[in-house]
């Protein structure tokens, strides 16, 4: 079942001095259930897709629909974003943080009990009262993580959500991010640099190529590595496999762009 | 020498050097008093013009007694509360409709710029015939001299918070109100409490100008009446209350400041 559709997609950002063009015919549609990611060189206007997508702007010209309903300025649609870095609010407390999209959507759920859950969930012992400042930054990114599930977004998207951890903050949340996901049987986009981690984490990956971004390639990511965890994936043989052949495809894009 | 040890002495040492400081404060205030006493005294200086601690304490005591300088330190603590909690207040509210509207902003901005150069106790004449020569003048002029630059400084402010808290409010579908009142206005209160700091001493310059010119009470009042008869204790009597009240006053938003702001 085609859950994400996005079609005939064009944006064109404007300054007094030029225009620039950011996206360029993006065609591609997301399956319910599935986790795909966008990577490519900077400049391929992969953010900017994943922001229409969170219907943070409307894109230039085309559309962008989830389950037939239009993303921007839909009320009903909730949108799940993480970004590279928590934004958790600092004058917030953990639990305020946690049940920020709650309040804002003046929902009469029991809070308390679902703030307590989530970060139980997301493997974090009872930090309800404290605040983000005492927190580290893979502690603080789980937290991320627990505010964007608790509205029970229809679509999570991840721009560059690990890039600002260490090494092995990174690796534990991947794992953890991939299980929820699973768990909650969320559709899910990753925005990366990282060709690894893309390959761990998703089902489909797409390749766009920069200025103006299009969509250059897809990849399915083979059955056997899908089933496993982030961490077990990097250590089999498909793995590095697959990743010779984007890595070769990346490099040929830069070759491009730079002759 | 173990850990508990050291850090003990550790936390002495900052302890010492606490007391220290303190006892050379105290030291440069006992010094300034004894030498104002004493080159009074010796006739140093002009006993007319700058009197002498103890002609303070004793013209001080007087007035405690007969009930006179409650009165006038009422008077100018009220006004000067008083204007300094409106300039604020009226400051963050102008801010805030400012950010709400760009489009107002823009057409504003000159305007802001003229209204903040321009010396605001220039307008008291006016203000005393516009509003009578009573205590609304005065609250006036307390609060007119702190609103724009308030204004200006919250706005900048408000308009500095980073993008990325929009965004995640964007997400969960906030409302431009919601926006501001969970991200602009908490990222903000850092710089609130330091406009109101600067606004402690506006409003009393405001007040004090303000009695100078109407009032037949107040610690402006007393100064500018000392000034005339030429009654020099009482004009620097005056000053020394000024300056503690407006020391207290800094204090309290200094305790407002621990009590708001917990990062």
């Amino acid at each position: 079942m085609t859950f994400l559709t996005v079609s005939n997609v064009h944006h064109t950002y404007f300054s007094i001095k030029e225009a620039t063009e950011a996206l360029r015919d993006i065609n591609l549609t997301i399956q319910k259930g599935e986790f795909v990611s966008f990577i490519g060189p900077s400049g391929c206007g992969k953010t900017t897709l994943l922001s229409i997508i969170a219907g943070l702007f409307s894109p230039t010209v085309g559309s962008v629909l989830i389950e037939n309903q239009k993303i921007f300025g839909n009320k009903e649609l909730s949108i799940g974003y993480m970004l590279q870095q928590d934004y958790l609010f600092p004058w917030k407390t953990i639990e305020e943080n946690v049940t920020l999209g709650l309040t804002l959507q003046k929902s009469d759920e029991d809070k308390s009990r679902i703030a307590s859950t989530l970060l139980q969930d997301v493997g974090l012992p009872p930090v309800e009262k404290k605040y983000p400042r005492e927190l580290s930054g893979g502690m603080r990114q789980r937290v991320a993580l627990a505010r964007t599930l608790a509205v029970d977004p229809k679509i999570l998207l991840l721009d560059e959500p690990f890039s600002a951890l260490d090494y092995q903050s990174k690796l534990k949340l991947e794992d953890l991010v991939f299980e929820m996901l699973k768990q909650y049987g969320k559709t899910a986009v990753l925005v990366t640099h990282d060709i690894g981690e893309a390959i761990a984490m998703s089902d489909r990956i797409f390749l766009f190529s920069a200025r103006p971004g299009r969509l250059h390639k897809t990849f399915e990511v083979p059955e056997e590595i899908r089933t496993l965890t982030p961490f077990e994936a990097r250590a089999h043989s498909s793995y590095s496999s697959l990743f010779q052949i984007i890595w070769k495809e990346m490099e040929g894009l830069e070759h491009q762009q730079s002759s | 020498m173990n850990i508990n040890n050291l850090h003990e002495q550790f936390k002495e040492n900052i302890a010492k050097e606490k007391r220290w400081v303190r006892f050379y404060q105290l030291l440069i205030l006992l010094a300034f008093f004894t030498l104002w006493e004493v080159a009074s005294n010796l006739r140093w200086i002009d006993q007319l013009i700058f009197s002498s601690p103890s002609k303070i304490w004793i013209l001080f005591l007087d007035n405690v007694r007969d009930g006179t300088l409650a009165v006038h330190i009422s008077y100018t603590l009220f006004e000067t509360v008083l204007g300094f909690v409106i300039g604020t207040l009226l400051g963050t509210i102008l801010a805030a409709i400012l950010w709400w509207s760009p489009f107002l902003s823009k057409i504003l901005d000159p305007y802001l710029v003229i209204l903040n150069a321009m010396p605001k106790v220039a307008l008291g004449p006016i203000l005393i015939v516009a509003l009578g020569p009573g205590m609304t003048s005065i609250i006036t002029m307390g609060a007119i001299i702190s609103v724009i630059i308030s204004t200006i400084v919250i706005y900048t402010s408000f308009k500095n918070v980073d993008a990325n808290y929009l965004k995640v409010l964007q997400t969960f579908n906030a409302t431009r109100f919601q926006m501001f009142k969970e991200a602009i206005l908490p990222a903000s209160f850092p710089t609130i409490i330091s406009t109101l700091k600067v606004n402690v001493g506006l409003s009393w310059v405001g007040v004090i100008v303000g009695e100078f010119l109407v009032s037949s009470k107040g610690l402006g009042y007393l100064i500018i009446y000392g000034f005339q008869v030429f009654n020099f204790n009482l004009v620097l009597m005056s000053l020394l209350i000024i300056a503690i009240f407006a020391t207290i006053m800094y204090q309290l938003v200094e305790l407002l400041e621990r009590k708001l702001i917990k990062d």
